[in-house]
């Protein structure tokens, strides 16, 4: 398991004159799941916008299995497999759920910007939806337009779409935001489900959440990743209480 | 032999039977419009309806498909147009061999071409950024079709004759009849070309990318592509109208590529209906009836279409197809028999008020207009003097009563239109939980 999915190396970010990620490094090896925590306006949401592609670094390297992504574009990312999910609610309002699902695999597929295949016709397009569709408990609602889910399921919808295309690397900004207890309980089995055998990279908020899924949590603060080890460790790691409580939610009440 | 039999009642789709009998149907309508309206100039009407409707279709794989809003469409129809009479004008002279029966494909082509050139600049963006660059690119074309004569013929613009070569089968395209069976033909051809990329992969991305362009990225897809093949398919499509209406009126001016027509296409696809595929066939429908028919009875044609247009994008933003499908779906559950007598009656008062309105507006462009040949006109079959108080008088009458019933009985329909919207809402969320 030595093998690295993801190595941030000494990321840059500034906007402007404000730097928001100050030198962030983290190793991520293949089939691990990473929790990514920190106190408001760390940077969590911004590192997942540099990795994914959606801004430029302004220094420093990004490898993705060992290849730098420094520079491509969101979509050449994702077909190098990286794929992910957004903190606000992202999916194609008024198409059904089931095409919001095949959108999404087309690519890996290999059918590109075909204009001369029909879709009805392509049979592992229409089963790796159905599948999906299946994995994340939607199958009632398959053909109700994404726009008029609740939002519990959007959100699930929203997973879905990132991990439809097979992806190895999933990136999930803040899962379980805005969930009730069961809801949120409902949606990390489906994110354990989901992510077997492919390395995860979340941003989370809820502790239980984070202890209950993650192999290694990486804590942010001020832009840079102060510590990354295990739940147990983190949880008694000097340097995370100071700069939690320095102001910002506590983590060792939330982590019980 | 249990399996067999489970896998043939698997395999057995109803819903091609349906898809046969909506296509079947369209081609016997092409084939038998021109016997039912076979009075005057209904020939050259329907003839261009046909032209209208691509061009429509064509438009709306941008706007409806690809949420593309573009002022500039009339570009790629208009330039198809050019190259099309000047490939007819070629074969004519002999210099060149083609028949007329393949005429719009030359437009298509040259449609197509100018997609990948122009649209390579305008699909870099989109949004509004979009709107604006086909704005500018338009009006270039239109300046350019001044600045070379050889070419777009200057003021005049180039004009042509369809007969030319041996007629096949005897077959000269000379009597308007045969040119409106070409252009069913291709019309035929066309929608079946456009309604099977709604059914491609390609046609299912731009939804996605009208939806939610910056997701599309994160699934793989260049939105940027996906927009530029879009467009140059739609560039496509419109250069065959653009080569149909050369040979329908076989003349081509500049007026064929200018922000004009472009404005117009829009009108015409938005009064139909973006949301639905066959919206831009009733608004080309309703599109030349209104520009052709009307002006032929009203100087105030313009107004009318305008006052129209804005009516249907402040309170039927999807279109007269949405309306009729909204009204389809309140019928397919039963409920119609309930609507029906609130929607007469909105309807009928509606149109005693509009009644109103149409009599003081004809009698004020009367007045203003052509009151030096005397002030009296006909209005509705009937002699007004538009200098008397009679004629405003039974106006005002007819816009007070029609408007206030119209705003009366509006509150009881849209009250039982709510309740049954909801009921059937209610009823598919139950059939989906």
């Amino acid at each position: 398991m030595s093998e690295l999915s993801l190595e941030l190396k000494d990321v840059r970010k500034s906007f402007g004159r404000a730097e928001i990620i100050r030198g962030a490094s983290l190793k991520v090896p293949k089939g691990e799941r990473f929790a990514i925590i920190g106190p408001n306006g760390a940077g969590k949401s911004t590192l997942f916008n540099l990795v994914s592609g959606r801004f430029p670094i302004t220094s420093g390297d990004i490898l993705l299995n060992g290849e730098s992504i420094v520079g491509l574009r969101p979509f050449e990312i994702n077909r190098r497999g990286l794929s992910r999910s957004f903190q606000i609610t992202n999916i194609f309002h008024r198409l059904s759920v089931y095409e919001n699902l095949r959108c999404a695999v087309l690519w890996s597929l290999g059918y590109k910007y075909s204009f001369w295949h029909r879709l009805n016709g392509l049979k592992d397009a229409h089963e790796r939806a159905e599948q999906v569709l299946e994995q994340i408990g939607l199958k009632r609602r398959r053909d109700t337009v994404a726009g008029l889910l609740t939002y519990a399921e959007q959100r699930a919808l929203e997973i879905g779409i990132t991990i439809a295309g097979g992806a190895d690397v999933i990136l999930l900004d803040e899962p379980t935001a805005g969930m009730s207890r069961s809801e949120s309980d409902a949606a990390v089995e489906l994110i354990r489900k989901v992510t077997i055998g492919k390395t995860l990279l979340m941003v989370e908020h809820d502790m239980s959440v984070v202890f209950g899924l993650a192999d290694k949590i990486a804590v942010v603060v001020y832009g840079e990743v102060i510590a990354c080890d295990t739940p147990a460790n983190i949880r008694g790691n000097q340097k995370v209480q100071e700069a939690y409580l320095g102001g910002h939610a506590p983590v060792a009440e939330a982590g019980t | 032999m249990n399996t067999i039999t489970m896998q043939t009642t698997l395999t057995y789709k109803p819903i091609n039977l349906g898809r046969w009998i909506i296509w079947g149907m369209f081609a016997l309508i092409l084939i038998i419009a021109p016997m039912i309206f076979n009075k005057g100039a209904s020939l050259s009407i329907l003839s261009q309806i046909g032209t209208v409707m691509i061009f429509g279709l064509s438009y709306n794989m941008l706007l409806g498909q690809g949420g593309m809003l573009s002022f500039g469409h009339a570009v790629y129809s208009g330039l198809g147009a050019f190259f099309a009479i000047h490939a007819m004008n070629l074969a004519s002279a002999g210099s060149m061999w083609m028949p007329v029966t393949m005429i719009p494909l030359v437009g298509g082509l040259a449609g197509m071409f100018f997609g990948i050139l122009f649209g390579y600049v305008t699909t870099k963006k989109s949004g509004t950024t979009f709107a604006m660059i086909t704005l500018g690119i338009v009006e270039l074309v239109f300046a350019c079709s001044l600045m070379f004569p050889e070419f777009f013929g200057g003021e005049g613009g180039i004009s042509t004759n369809r007969v030319y070569g041996e007629p096949i089968f005897g077959v000269t395209y000379g009597p308007q009849i045969q040119v409106y069976y070409l252009i069913a033909f291709w019309l035929f051809i066309s929608t079946i070309g456009m309604y099977a990329f709604t059914q491609t992969p390609l046609g299912r991305i731009i939804n996605a990318v009208r939806d939610n362009p910056e997701r599309v990225e994160f699934v793989g897809y260049d939105t940027q592509w996906a927009r530029y093949l879009t467009l140059i398919l739609s560039g496509f499509f419109a250069g065959i109208s653009g080569g149909l209406s050369a040979i329908n009126f076989e003349i081509v001016t500049a007026e064929n590529v200018s922000a004009l027509r472009s404005g117009g296409v829009l009108l015409f696809t938005f009064i139909g209906g973006v949301g639905f595929f066959f919206g831009p066939m009733i608004g080309a429908i309703i599109g030349v009836f209104l520009t052709v028919m009307l002006s032929d009875f009203t100087k105030a044609w313009q107004l009318y279409l305008g006052v129209f247009f804005i009516v249907m994008v402040m309170y039927a933003p999807g279109g007269i197809a949405s309306l009729i499908m909204l009204n389809l779906r309140v019928a397919k559950y039963g409920k119609f028999g309930r609507v029906w007598p609130h929607l007469w009656k909105t309807c009928l008062l509606a149109l005693i008020a509009l009644v109103g309105i149409v009599m003081m507006i004809e009698m004020l462009y009367h007045l203003t207009l052509e009151s030096v040949n005397g002030t009296t006109m006909k209005l509705f079959g009937s002699m007004v003097d538009t200098a008397a108080p009679t004629g405003w008088l039974i106006a005002a009458a007819l816009l007070a009563v029609g408007g206030f019933g119209f705003w009366q009985t509006k509150k009881g329909f849209s009250q039982v239109w709510g309740e049954v919207s909801t009921e059937i809402e209610e009823q598919i969320r139950r059939a989906g939980a």
